[in-house]
């Protein structure tokens, strides 16, 4: 008997591999070197993440396979390559201080955000059911062990269990949800080979769909969908900012990326029924999100809320399952990044050290003493309403008339009241900054450079990318005319 | 003599819903963390019967990296686990209630 390795090139996996060694460079270089002397490890990250940009910008516009079918190489993954790329480059940036205050800047911290992209970008592109799976644990364990960075902050305990253990329970759902799907399809788990074999035989039709609803509760779970939402106020509000931040717009945008392939390529064929449980899914999400967040006093957990909201609004791209549908979910994502990152920017720097000052009545006064800062906050606010000319509006006005061209008119309706009800609690944040003093002296804001770069790349990216959408929309058609059924 | 792979599955099945049922009733984390290796093993036992039922490989081997991952998993939840007991002197997830609205 012979084998033969099949032939595979390693540039096809370019920006993966680039970023596994920077990760373990990190490690290596964390251990090796003498305590006390400080590397800055957060230069190398971001150099190993520039790199794995331009790789991905070099991979751009290739189409195919590789590894044996198990790597799509497609614009779809390469767009989402560089969201994450983004969302990590941009979240090392607000880290620094912020792990410095809690005398928490270790190299581990860094090579677990580079590890967790590296599990996204397998997600993102996997091509066979084992690769989304092997790529959302190797995501979520960096994740998980994030969440509970601060080991004696009985908080960030809390959290990183939580998000642990409900994790964990969901990936054991979503396997499971795969071992049906495998013995309904008759032995396959190749995403091309899905449709035509899942299609064969009617009477493998309840364990089809009995897969497919496993499989939404598993992914669910990640994008934080209600009513799998329960975990994530805690674990955002309990995970040390930057790691919450992290987690709101790079996992969020690779579950969505994972989902949204095995959903679009894999059951075409049973869209009525996935499509009708999503429906019923958005606008719980929405509705608890948007509700729940209104009742919030804590930032982070008023924006976990809001994230549960917004998770909502993209689940709506999924049930539009359209060509302006998928591409209102690449847009989407990117523009979350921008404006939620931005947010967490904002909140690390008000709550100066180690968190102090969380409560949404700590921004009262702030248009005052730093106009500067609180402008860029109300641009952030709302971008995350939706109002024009920020990067949310153009990205909510694309989703609901993917909904509209579906044919979901009550869906789209449902979505313009959730965000009528979402600018209550975004405003409130901007009256409370220009309309009320300060409370109390909180002490000055102190300034990092990085973490002001990155208030202010957001800012201008939000506006940017909200005032000309045009090339951004071109990018995103293009790397959705991969999904043939839609 | 052939086992049907309705047996496997029934097995499995059963098996994942006693893994669930012990998730959401137990308090103890360790024993919840039992529980969801429970649900993981029941799931590489449906793998294993479907791919001995169609003779395909890809099932058995999807076995080895749900048991790896489940290691890796294993390592950093126990890891947790000890943090928190080194913080509280118990691991009981109802006494994990700082966080609630």
């Amino acid at each position: 008997m012979t084998f033969t390795i099949p032939s595979f090139h390693l540039s096809s996996i370019g920006p993966w591999l680039t970023l596994t060694v920077t990760a373990i460079l990190i490690l290596v270089l964390d251990a090796l070197s003498p305590k006390g002397r400080k590397v800055c490890f957060s230069w190398l990250a971001l150099a190993g993440l520039a790199v794995a940009a331009f790789q991905t910008i070099g991979l751009w516009g290739s189409t195919g396979t590789d590894f044996a079918r198990m790597v799509y190489i497609d614009d779809f993954a390469n767009f989402f390559y560089l969201i994450f790329i983004l969302g990590a480059a941009l979240t090392v940036l607000i880290s620094r201080q912020y792990l410095e205050d809690y005398g928490k800047n270790m190299g581990e911290y860094y090579a677990l955000i580079i590890f967790a992209t590296v599990g996204m970008m397998l997600m993102a592109a996997g091509s066979h059911l084992i690769m989304i799976f092997l790529g959302l644990e190797i995501m979520s364990i960096a994740v998980y062990v994030l969440a509970g960075l601060f080991r004696e902050d009985l908080r960030s305990n809390e959290a990183a269990l939580k998000y642990l253990i409900l994790g964990s329970f969901s990936s054991a759902f979503l396997l499971f949800g795969m071992a049906m799907l495998y013995g309904a399809s008759g032995g396959t788990l190749f995403l091309n080979d899905l449709p035509l074999r899942l299609g064969a035989d009617p009477a493998m039709a309840p364990l089809v769909l009995l897969g497919v609803g496993l499989l939404i509760v598993g992914f669910g779970f990640k994008v934080a969908a209600a009513p799998f939402h329960m975990w994530t106020p805690d674990v955002y509000e309990g995970a040390p900012t930057s790691v919450t931040a992290f987690m709101a717009v790079a996992v969020k945008a690779a579950a969505f990326a994972a989902f949204a392939r095995v959903f679009f390529l894999a059951f075409p064929a049973i869209k009525v029924d996935w499509n009708m449980v999503l429906w019923v899914l958005a606008v719980a999400t929405m509705t608890i999100g948007n509700v729940a967040a209104i009742s919030q006093t804590n930032i982070k957990r008023m924006l976990a809320y809001s994230s549960i909201a917004h998770a909502g609004y993209l689940l709506m791209a999924m049930v539009a399952a359209n060509q302006l549908g998928a591409m209102s979910l690449l847009y989407y994502l990117l523009a979350y990044t921008l404006m939620n990152l931005g947010a967490f920017g904002v909140v690390i720097l008000v709550g100066r050290k180690k968190d102090s000052y969380l409560n949404i009545y700590d921004y009262s006064g702030l248009g005052a003493a730093h106009p500067v800062l609180a402008a860029s906050m109300a641009l952030f606010m709302f971008a995350l309403a939706g109002i024009p000319p920020t990067a949310g509006f153009v990205g909510k006005f694309y989703i609901f008339s993917a909904a509209i061209q579906a044919g979901y008119i009550w869906l789209a309706i449902i979505g313009v009241m959730n965000s009528l009800v979402s600018v209550f609690y975004y405003l409130r944040i901007t009256v409370l900054m220009y309309m009320k003093p300060a409370e109390a002296d909180l002490g000055p804001v102190v300034f990092s450079p990085a973490l002001t770069a990155v208030v202010a790349l957001t800012a201008a990216g939000v506006l940017a990318i909200g005032i000309f959408p045009g090339c951004l929309y071109n990018l995103a058609m293009n790397a959705v005319k991969i999904f043939p059924g839609l | 003599m052939v086992v049907p792979v309705q047996y496997y599955l029934a097995l499995s099945v059963a098996l994942f819903a006693l893994g669930v049922i012990g998730v959401l009733i137990r308090r103890n984390a360790l024993v919840i963390y039992m529980c969801i290796e429970m649900m993981l093993n029941a799931v590489n036992l449906a793998f294993i019967g479907f791919a001995d039922y169609f003779k395909a490989v890809d099932g058995q081997m999807f076995v080895f990296f749900v048991l790896t991952v489940a290691a890796a998993e294993v390592a950093v939840g126990l890891a947790l686990i000890v943090a928190i007991f080194r913080n509280r002197g118990d691991v009981y997830v109802d006494n994990l209630n700082i966080l609630k609205w």
